[in-house]
């Protein structure tokens, strides 16, 4: 009786999947990537570095920001909790393409564990 | 006979209410001037996001809108008490020279509107390069008070810092100047980013601005102004008023209707089309504010 319920409970607890670590440049006026791909309850550390001036990091949907500045290495970590597609952009303004740095975090569903055809 | 208000005369000429066509400006200047109202009523003019020195393919007309709108201004029935620019006078530049070339040349335009005063705010275009520095030495403080016929004026600055915020210090000023006023004064604020999350993502807020809004809340009669979003806009929190005005050198897209906040492409058919300011009759005994939105161009 009691194997089976420890069988049961280490179905139960399935393993946290391992974190993803992206990595970000920021510069006048752009991100690189622009697109980051992640899956849903994949915990992700974004690591951003800026090539040349302060810039900021806010993504206002997933309730991250951080500053980005020349000769350090900002990281944010989130688990991703809902798919979609949410806007991020430079909070600090930066010069006249400020308002083009931009880009985006697709957020996939999260594949089946296990699943198959 | 009675003394005939501005709003009155508006009224009888038709154009209460009503986006303004250029054309009927022409029409409102050549008919018959009101006489003296009473000294309480007056109107004030809104001006935002001139952008002056932009070169860019959402205008390639950019310096011809400014001495425009300055023309239309001059052009209205009666004088406004006063001009007041809500921010970006400038378009940016990395060059402290070019900087202050471009805010010479905005003030030569100023300069020749015909009213008994024109005010001035920062955008971040204007200052947030160098905190304001070269904005201060043009047009003085970045934010400042002033009364006018019974109503209480704060132009507010959320701009010089590059992020986006008023600041702690800001704050607290404002702060102590609303506690000095008698809760019935009619309050307008002037501000170039929206106090409140208009759309975040866009960078359409003001990262401290819910401080400011808590702080103005407790009175009950307050209104604000602001530019940065390049169109008409009109929101509510609460019993405070927010109206964004639009921009005179190019428009930029409703909140979230598309990925981008890119401008609107430029129609050369219409050249002008989304551009423009408006007028505010402020009746401090409602307090009442009529705005009407004045095209810098036939919106045909």
């Amino acid at each position: 009786m009691s194997f089976v319920l420890l069988g049961l409970a280490l179905l139960a607890a399935e393993p946290a999947p391992p974190e993803r670590v992206v990595h970000l440049t920021a510069r006048r006026f752009t991100y690189s990537p622009e697109t980051i791909e992640v899956e849903e309850g994949v915990p992700v550390v974004l690591e951003l570095t800026s090539l040349d001036r302060d810039h900021g990091f806010t993504v206002p949907e997933l309730g991250l920001r951080i500053d980005v500045e020349p000769g350090k290495t900002a990281r944010v970590r989130f688990v991703p909790e809902k798919a979609g597609t949410f806007l991020f952009h430079c909070d600090i303004f930066c010069g006249t393409g400020h308002e083009e740095m931009a880009g985006q975090i697709v957020v996939a569903k999260r594949k089946e564990a296990g699943g198959g055809s | 006979m009675a003394q005939r208000t501005r709003r009155e005369f508006l009224q009888l000429a038709g154009v209460s209410g009503i986006v303004f066509a250029s054309g009927l400006l022409d029409a409102c200047a050549s008919a018959e001037r009101p006489r003296a109202e009473p000294a309480d009523d007056f109107y004030f003019v809104q001006l935002s996001d001139t952008h002056w020195g932009y070169k860019g393919p959402a205008n390639p007309e950019a310096a011809v809108e400014l001495p425009r709108a300055v023309e239309l201004v001059n052009a209205l029935p009666r004088p406004p008490d006063f001009v007041i620019f809500t921010g970006d006078l400038t378009h940016t530049t990395d060059d402290p020279a070019e900087r202050r070339r471009r805010m010479a040349e905005f003030r030569a335009h100023a300069t020749r509107l015909k009213v008994p005063g024109v005010r001035f705010m920062p955008g971040e275009h204007d200052a947030s390069l160098d905190r304001g520095q070269v904005y201060e030495e043009n047009f003085g403080p970045r934010s400042y008070t002033f009364d006018h016929k019974g109503v209480h004026f704060i132009a507010l600055d959320n701009v010089s810092d590059p992020k986006g915020i008023l600041g702690d210090e800001q704050i607290d000023w404002l702060a102590r100047d609303l506690r000095q006023r008698p809760k019935e004064t009619p309050i307008v604020v002037f501000t170039h980013r929206p106090l409140f999350d208009l759309k975040s993502d866009w960078d359409w807020t003001t990262g401290d601005g819910s401080r400011a809004i808590d702080v103005l809340h407790a009175h009950p009669h307050v209104t604000v102004f602001y530019g940065h979003i390049h169109q008409e806009h009109h929101q509510m929190t609460d019993h405070i008023a927010h109206h964004a005005a639009r921009s005179l050198v190019f428009a930029l897209p409703a909140p979230g209707s598309q990925p981008k906040r890119a401008p609107l492409p430029w129609d050369a058919a219409h050249p002008g089309r989304g551009l423009g300011f408006r007028d505010v009759d402020a009746d401090p005994r409602g307090p009442d504010y009529q705005l009407r939105e004045i095209a810098l161009a036939s919106e045909a």
